[in-house]
């Protein structure tokens, strides 16, 4: 997978990580385990060792310690590298848990030097009684649980973001705000149908300038985007910037309780991709940052972890709709490595030729994404 | 059926070349060959041009549309006024399946190039109608007509999404050329733009093909390009009353010389054709608020059942979802307006990304668009679910004078 899924999966982890931590209490030496205990992994710059790679099903414990120099991240993989569970920001002599509650099956073990790229990989199996076979009804209701935890670290996220974000705009600080314009978004954008779906509020703030109703003030991201990168300045902007911070605090409080169902899922994961298709990829999104390729990315990856909660279920209805998923998420990602630069994008001024080989792309992968409520409704 | 029907120029020249006399006066004199009762008819022969309303307006739509927005380049009063009265005369004879000008296409001097194109030669008149409006920019201080705008022919106000793009909008003049054959709709913009070179300049032009509407009760109700019935409760030239009520500008309107004419509102609408064909049959219903294959309203088993804005399906929620497109455009809701649609989809190739450039060229007349496109639009850019699909990029208003008598020209009264 490519770096991007790193990033994505750290909020992820985030939550997960917090868990981890309160539960290291003591060091286990790695000489004792006895195949029940902790498995210790030794992360290197260059190594992922494990005191073993077959556990039992249920609950299990990873101790991850980093003896390398660069800032490690560690992860168990599911197949598509769905994250079961990630630790992450162990920095160079230091030492995580990573609790995690893992079904019998195939799993990879995954070490991530640098916490960018594919990562070094290992097969890590799991056995035992836990029933292997869950009903069909039960692995979509666990779709819906799992993407609702997305959901809500990505609202927590949003919010703290979009509050360094204002809090950078009302100081003056011009440079700082636009380098916090394209990831407070990052977080808005991977769960935009769930905010989307809060009326009034999207509008206020995510509207163009051309979305805007004649008499009504237009307000949110794009407003202040554009004092930023066209006046190259904050002023005026700190009504903005309060009314935005509102705004976002009142989405989060609303995608926290929000309920979805399977289809509403796969429903949202087409239309993050319709977004990129019709926004993203010809530039309209961030026509003053030119920043479309975060946005880009992030409707990407929040299609990903919705078709990501419902992989376990439509792996059982249409194993091979699951690979051309994979494939073709892939696919999209690979496309945008170009434009990398660090832990973000180039600007966003592509010529028509690039505009078409990311639209491709992503008509490419929308296509199978726009089955799999068909499947997921089917009995 | 007319005596004239399936003659065709080829077989007309002859008469033609010799009868033309050379002028204005020749022209209009030719056009008295079509006959006053084929404005109606649903066969390939001419639509008679002169008339109380221009043609195009209530004819029952035809297959195809070349649509064109003219800037005046001149700033003469009179040189306007003569470019009006050579469309006309033009107009009448290119209607009524004729070559225009002394020779036409082919009996002319070896030397010079031909006064007609020539490509129509052989065809029918295929129902060919030519249809003109006066924008907005027309009545700026270039030609004294500042006193003469009306008040209904307002700016349109910018709609929340509007995405227009300044050279496929407004314009000073439309001149829209409906036909059974594109060929001969292209034949009449081609021609009228030759006879405007110096006088007006193209500022853009739209092909359509399959309409989108029905304006006659004796037509099928076409598809557009989600492929959903469009036009079922369109304005027909049946409802004689209705028309006086909602098409046609009264004495009582104003200003005088746009009584019996009309206001046309033009929108190139981009259609997300890709990501509606990845929409789900349940949710393309939904955005529509009809059944795909029989066009009835959503609860309801024919195309032409009422609509029951009413009933609710088991879990509450109404049967025909309250952001869909025919409850926000459904007269019900919008103080009783209604609009007479005859807009073509369109298929200019594909844009730089490989997607179908493609959509609905909207084009609809109304008495007032103060009191009707401009609310019902208003609503719909705000609450249309159909908005995550379609992207309006061109947009324009025209006032549509009132028919030509035979000696006289478009807009002869708005000069005066």
């Amino acid at each position: 997978m490519s770096a991007s899924f790193g990033r994505k999966a750290s909020i992820v982890g985030a939550v997960i990580g917090l868990a981890a931590l309160s539960a290291c209490a003591k060091d286990e030496p790695a000489a004792k385990d006895d195949g029940t205990g902790p498995v210790t992994v030794k992360a290197t710059d260059s190594g992922c060792d494990l005191s073993r790679r077959d556990v039992k099903s249920g609950t299990s414990t990873f101790s991850v310690s980093n003896g390398g120099s660069k800032v490690t991240e560690f992860y168990v993989y599911a197949d598509g590298d769905r994250v079961m569970g990630e630790v992450e920001n162990i920095g160079p002599g230091l030492k995580r848990d990573l609790i995690v509650e893992l079904p019998t099956g195939k799993y990879q073990a995954v070490c991530k030097p640098g916490m960018v790229g594919d990562g070094i990989r290992g097969d890590l199996t799991v056995t035992g009684d836990a029933p292997s076979q869950v009903s069909a009804d039960a692995l979509l209701k666990q779709a819906t649980e799992s993407y609702q935890r997305y959901v809500n670290s990505q609202a927590v996220a949003l919010e703290q973001k979009t509050t360094e974000f204002v809090t950078a705009v009302k100081a003056g600080d011009v440079a700082k705000a636009k380098a916090l314009y394209p990831v407070s978004r990052t977080y808005w954008e991977r769960i935009e149908p769930v905010a989307e779906s809060f009326g009034d509020l999207d509008p206020k703030i995510d509207a163009r300038v051309n979305d805007v109703e004649a008499g009504t003030e237009w307000t949110g991201y794009h407003r202040i985007e554009q004092a930023l990168w066209v006046s190259n300045s904050t002023k005026g902007m700190e009504k903005y910037a309060d009314q935005l911070l509102t705004d976002v605090k009142t989405v989060v409080a609303k995608a926290k309780v929000v309920k979805l169902t399977p289809l509403q899922l796969a429903n949202g994961a087409k239309e993050l991709l319709d977004e990129v298709a019709t926004g993203k990829v010809t530039g309209e999104e961030d026509r003053y940052s030119h920043t479309d390729l975060w946005d880009f990315e992030a409707n990407v990856e929040g299609s990903q972890a919705a078709i990501q909660a419902l992989r376990p279920a439509l792996q059982t209805r249409d194993a091979a709709l699951v690979t051309t998923l994979d494939a073709q998420f892939k696919a999209v990602f690979t496309a945008l490595d170009k434009y990398r630069v660090g832990d973000g994008f180039k600007p966003y001024t592509a010529t028509e030729a690039e505009k078409k080989a990311l639209g491709s792309a992503v008509d490419g992968l929308a296509e199978p994404v726009s089955q799999v409520a068909g499947v997921i409704a089917k009995k | 059926m007319t005596e004239r029907t399936g003659i065709s120029r080829r077989g007309l020249f002859g008469a033609a070349g010799a009868a033309v006399a050379t002028g204005v006066a020749g022209y209009a004199a030719h056009s008295a060959l079509a006959t006053d009762k084929s404005q109606a008819s649903g066969d390939d022969g001419p639509v008679e041009f002169h008339g109380v309303h221009q043609a195009g307006i209530t004819t029952p739509v035809q297959d195809r549309l070349h649509f064109a927005a003219f800037d005046v380049t001149t700033t003469k009063r009179e040189e306007l006024i003569g470019l009006l009265k050579e469309w006309t005369a033009a107009a009448a004879l290119l209607t009524a399946g004729r070559d225009i000008g002394q020779y036409g296409a082919v009996n002319g001097p070896d030397e010079a190039p031909p006064e007609d194109t020539g490509e129509a030669v052989g065809l029918p008149p295929a129902r060919l109608t030519i249809t003109v409006g006066f924008g907005p920019s027309l009545f700026d201080d270039r030609f004294g007509l500042k006193a003469k705008r009306p008040k209904a022919l307002v700016d349109l106000p910018h709609f929340i999404g509007d995405d227009l793009e300044e050279a496929r909008s407004y314009g000073d003049i439309a001149v829209q050329a409906c036909s059974d054959d594109p060929q001969v709709a292209v034949h009449a913009i081609r021609n009228l733009a030759r006879i405007g070179f110096g006088r007006v300049a193209v500022r853009y032009s739209q092909l359509g093909f399959g309409r989108t509407s029905s304006t006659s009760r004796a037509q099928a109700t076409p598809r557009n390009l989600f492929g959903f019935k469009d036009g079922t409760n369109n304005l027909k030239l049946e409802d004689a009353d209705k028309l006086e009520q909602q098409l046609w500008v009264q004495p009582e309107d104003g200003p005088e010389w746009m009584v019996g004419g009309s206001y046309l509102v033009s929108r190139r609408i981009r259609m997300h054709i890709e990501t509606w064909d990845r929409t789900s049959l349940g949710e393309q219903e939904g955005v529509i608020g009809r059944g795909k294959g029989t066009g009835a309203p959503l609860g309801k088993a024919d195309e032409f059942d009422a609509i029951d804005f009413t009933a609710k399906n088991s879990d509450g929620e109404p049967k025909v979802p309250t952001d869909s497109h025919v409850r926000l455009a459904h007269p019900q809701f919008n103080n009783g307006a209604e609009l007479l649609r005859r807009g073509y989809n369109f298929v200019d190739g594909s844009d730089g990304l490989g997607r179908l450039d493609a959509g609905l060229f909207f084009l609809a007349y109304q008495r007032d668009p103060r009191k009707q496109f401009i609310p019902i639009q208003t609503r719909l850019a705000k609450n249309d679910k159909m908005n995550e699909y379609i992207h309006h990029v061109g947009s324009a208003i025209f006032a549509c004078p009132p028919g030509v008598q035979p000696g006289g020209f478009w807009g002869d009264k708005l000069f005066t």
